[in-house]
Order: C-alpha cells, then structure tokens, then sequence
C-alpha cells in the first residue's frame, strides 16, 4: 500500500524493519541512550583523571568514586554469586510484603473514610497525627513490640506506603465529580452501584498515584531498614545490607553496584505500577 | 427507515424523515405534567441563611417546552436540583402528574452544565448504564435501542470512543441519548449547551429542537441566554432576581417547526425585547441587594459610604 516509488527506476526493495529497528527510529530513546552514554563517559574520565595526570588532579566527588568500568568488573564478577541474587530476593520480598499490606488495608481503609462520615470523624484525626512520623522514626519501637527483626522491617515498610496511599484515595474518592453520581442516582443506581461503579473506579487514578509514590517510599525504608537492623536470619540481608557489608569490607564498587541495584529494582517496580494501571484505566490512555 | 437514520446528520436533518420518526416515538412518550407550588428553599444556618427560592409556583405544562431564564446566581440551578429531586424543597410541593417527587427517578432525567458522561465508560456504555442497572432492558433489545439512538445523535460510528475522545458538540449528543433511552416523562436541561462555541451551540439548539419537536416530551430547559430561550420557548419563564420566584411567564408564538431565521422576524425582536426589560430589571436589583444583604443589616453599602 505504501510502496515507495523508485526515483532511479530500480525495483522497489520492500523494507521490512524489524521492531527493534522501528524502536531505535524514535528520537526520544535516541536521546535517551545519547544521555545516559555521555553520562557514564563524564563519570568515568573524572574517576580516572588522578591516574591520567597525577594526584594533584583528583576532582573532588567524582575522582572519590570508582569508574563504571571498574564498577562493571566487580559486577561481573558478583553476579555469578547466589548470595547477591538472594539480596534482590530478600529485598523484593520485604517491599512485596510491606507494599502489599499497605495496598491491601490502605485502599479499603482510605475508601471508608471516604465515603462515610462517622468513619472518618473517628478515625481521620488519629491519622493524621500519626501520618506525620517519618517510618524511620518507628524503628526502634518496632524492634521492641515486635518478637523477630523480619517482622519489623516488614511493619516499618508497611508504614511508609500506607499513609501514602490512603491520603491519596481518600483525596481521590472525595474530588470525584458529584454530577457523576446525580446522573446515576437518577437512572436508578442503589448505594452498591455508586459505590462499585462510580466512586471505585473513579478512585483508580489517585490508586495508582498513591501505589506509585508508595512504592517509591516503600524502596527507601526497606534499605534503610536493612541498614539498621544489620542483617537477615539467613546469610544475606537484602540490598541495603549487601551496601553497608561492602562499605564496610571497603569496597567502594561494591557499594556501587549495590546502588546501581536497587535503582534498576525500583525501575522495574514502578514499571510493573504502570504497566497495570494502563491496562486497568483504558479510558486514561487516549493520548 | 434504517437507511435513511443512518445517513441523518445533526442539524441539517430533513423535515419529511422527522415526521416518519415521530410516527415510531411519538405513542411510546407519555406528556407528563410538572408543578411547583409554593417551593422555597435556603441554605446555611439560621444566622447566615441565604433564601435562594422563594415561594415559586410554576407550572411545566405537558407536551411543552418550557424555558427558564433568569440572572446568573438567581437560583436556576437549584431550581433544576429540586426538581431532579437531588435537593428538597424546605415548604412547597413539587408534583409530577399529581405525585409528589421524593427524589432522584429515572421519570425525571437531567442533562448536565458541560459534560456529566462517565468518563470511564464508553460512549455506548454510557448510554446503556441506566436501562443495564435497573434491568428493564435487557440483551438484544437494549443493543438495538442503544444503537438506534447513538445513530440518531448522529454518534453510530463513535459509540466506542470514550467521551475525552468526542468533541463538546458530539458529548451534548451522546448525553441526550444517554438520557432518551431511559425514557423519562420530564427532560430537565440544565444550560446543557454552555461551553460551546457559536457556531456548535446553534447547531445543536436546532438538532435539540427537531428532536424535541418529533414527540414533544415535556421539557424544562433552563438558561442564561436570552436568544436561545425565545428560539426553543413555548413558554418562556423569567425568573426574578435571588431569592427567585417567577417574575413572568411569556408564551413565545413562533410557529414550528423552527429555523433559526425566525429569530430575526420582527416577532421574535418583540419577546426578546420584552424579556431583556425585565431581565435588566432584576439584574440590576441583584447589584443594590447583593450590597445590602452582605453587610446584614437594612442599611445598605451604597446608601452608608453616602453619610
């Protein structure tokens, strides 16, 4: 249909590009790519311009850390190492448990307030004071009333989604359009039908908002977490602990790694949000 | 017939199709009749009531286009929200055909300021949400219903586009066929054409008129324009500045089916002059009392800075 006509009379080569090509015609991933390659040049001629030219030319901040190419041989060389895989793992799993909760108690609980005064006259004001407190801050009362640390770090993760993302659906639900809800109420609707098919998924936006900046928060605590609390039961203790082990075992490539790590985790978590939001919310995907 | 709907366009639809259509509608809409009688209304707590309707008795007659006009802020959309039944009226009645109204029924469907389609639902789930919650249409025959009236709003080819994707003039369309498949007794617009541009809202007064003049359901359409009243009246109602109460009921003798020429007929100037009278009168009155009632005493601001 869109054969491409032959100025030298030649025959028409029909060009079958394969998607990967088609990918790398859009100039967004072109600039994209040109960024992060200047990126890591940038850092890694100012990490090395002390062994160029001598010690009186250590740059300071970038000369301290390690280039990415070493930065890339100590990752070679730790991949092969199941302990490292099983500091993702265990990381996943806390931010997996303590997202999960939060989604799980916070959507429902940020809908009732919502929807229901006395709920809310009851319930928003302690909330609200107790929103406040950064989840750090509830570390070591968490150690003390909870038996085992896992169980802390999943609490104090808990935390810092679940404000987060009640504020949101509580705003969310309160913000929807009443005309939305006048229309139905004259075509019929009973308080189940306004409930499921006005207020639910005219909160699904404000959801994933809140979903993503929880996760977001969710990534900060586990690390941080992990950091304190020194440690799992089993032998490794998650990426924040893989950081603070190697820092302390001096390895600066490690600790690198290590953040370079949790970056592309929360990459692929905040992927794995809006991946299901965008297939949850059509409507949201016009332009 | 299914031919000839599909190739109808919004505006320019020809007379002679309409009165075959209206011999398939015209013995399915009953003409109901709407009364207020002595319907007041207020706001806010006792020290800082603000009366918004006062002692309004009106009278939506069946089978007529019924056209409120009033200054802006005199209470018109309360008016609509009482009689939808969102609001209760605090003394008076409201009756249709004799039944006091309790609250929101499907008898009484509103069209919205701007657009109130679901956002999250498809042109053509929109349309089928009330007869689908209710499940007084059902399966095969609500298809068909829905169907033929997104053709007949001129939206066949859109009812799977959500309502972002339409355009201002085609969201008003797919509203009134959201509206139309329930079937009410009374349509209440309520300034449903605001927000459009000139050229759009002419369009869409005209299409608005050709479908109303097909059955004639009893309607109440209220606005702010005076043009657009006096084009769609049958009667037209002035509304006195707040708190509101019918300053004058005018009955517009232009003979339909209507085009939008007649607005230049020496007639039509007639009531629009007429109504502009009166409609500067009580704005003008909105200017000294909103003054006066804002400072809570009998004293009013212009006649204070005057010693």
């Amino acid at each position: 249909m869109a054969s491409v006509a032959q100025i030298d009379g030649s025959t028409p080569v029909v060009r079958r590009r394969s998607k990967l090509a088609k990918f790398m015609e859009n100039p967004t991933i072109w600039r994209g790519l040109l960024a992060i390659v200047i990126f890591l040049a940038v850092w890694e001629v100012g990490a090395r311009f002390d062994e160029w030219f001598g010690k009186e030319w250590t740059l300071p901040f970038i000369g301290l850390i390690p280039p990415p190419t070493a930065v890339f041989n100590a990752w070679l060389k730790i991949i092969p190492q199941a302990g490292y895989w099983d500091s993702w793992l265990q990381s996943f799993q806390r931010v997996l448990t303590g997202f999960g909760a939060a989604m799980l108690l916070g959507i429902p609980f940020g809908l009732a307030l919502a929807v229901n005064k006395y709920f809310r006259d009851v319930f928003f004001p302690p909330f609200e004071v107790l929103r406040p407190i950064p989840p750090l801050a509830w570390v070591p009362a968490s150690l003390i009333f909870w038996p085992t640390n896992e169980m802390s770090i999943a609490f104090v993760t808990f935390l810092g989604a679940f404000f987060t993302i009640v504020i949101n659906v509580l705003g969310g639900a309160r913000t929807i359009d009443v005309r939305y809800l006048r229309a139905a109420q004259s075509m019929g609707a009973s308080q189940w039908d306004l409930f499921s098919k006005i207020i639910l998924p005219g909160t699904l936006p404000s959801i994933f908002t809140g979903a993503a900046v929880g996760m977001g928060i969710t990534w900060e605590v586990v690390l941080a977490a992990e950091m304190i609390s020194g440690g799992g039961t089993q032998g490794s203790g998650g990426l924040g602990f893989f950081i603070w082990n190697s820092y302390m075992g001096g390895s600066l490539e490690q600790v690198v790694v290590g953040m370079i790590s949790i970056g592309i985790a929360g990459f692929l978590s905040s992927s794995a949000i809006r991946w299901l939001g965008d297939r949850l919310m059509p409507w949201r995907r016009l332009f | 017939m299914q031919t000839a709907e599909t190739t109808q366009t919004p505006g320019s639809a020809g007379a002679g199709k309409i009165g075959a259509e209206a011999a398939l509608d015209a013995h399915g809409v009953g003409k109901s009749h709407l009364q207020l009688q002595n319907v007041s209304k207020a706001f806010g707590d006792e020290w800082d009531r603000q009366h918004v309707i006062s002692d309004m008795s009106l009278d939506i007659r069946p089978g007529k286009m019924t056209v409120v006009v009033g200054p802006s802020g005199c209470g018109k959309s309360t008016l609509v929200n009482l009689i939808a039944g969102y609001e209760q009226p605090d003394s008076g009645v409201i009756l249709l055909d004799g039944n006091p109204v309790k609250g929101p029924g499907k008898d009484r469907m509103v069209v919205f300021q701007e657009t109130a389609l679901i956002p999250w639902q498809t042109t053509y789930q929109n349309v089928v949400f009330g007869p689908k919650l209710r499940g007084d249409l059902k399966g095969k025959a609500l298809e068909d219903e829905a169907k033929r009236l997104l053709v007949k709003v001129g939206l066949g080819e859109f009812m799977h586009k959500y309502p972002l994707q339409l355009s201002g003039g085609m969201q008003r369309r797919a509203e009134l066929a959201r509206a139309l498949i329930n079937d009410p007794r009374v349509m209440i617009m309520d300034e449903p054409f605001r927000g459009l541009d000139a050229m759009s809202r002419g369009l869409m007064q005209e299409f608005f008129l050709r479908l109303f003049e097909e059955n004639r359901r009893t309607n109440l359409f209220v606005t702010s324009e005076i043009d657009e009243a006096i084009f769609l009246a049958d009667r037209l109602v002035i509304l006195s500045n707040r708190p509101a109460s019918v300053r004058k009921v005018i009955e517009i003798d232009l003979p339909r089916p209507r085009h939008y020429t007649m607005l230049n007929s020496p007639e039509a100037f007639a009531y629009k002059r007429d109504a502009m009278e009166l409609l500067h009168e009580e704005a003008m009155k909105s200017f000294r009392t909103s003054s006066s009632s804002s400072t809570g005493g009998k004293q009013g601001f212009t006649s204070a800075s005057g010693h």
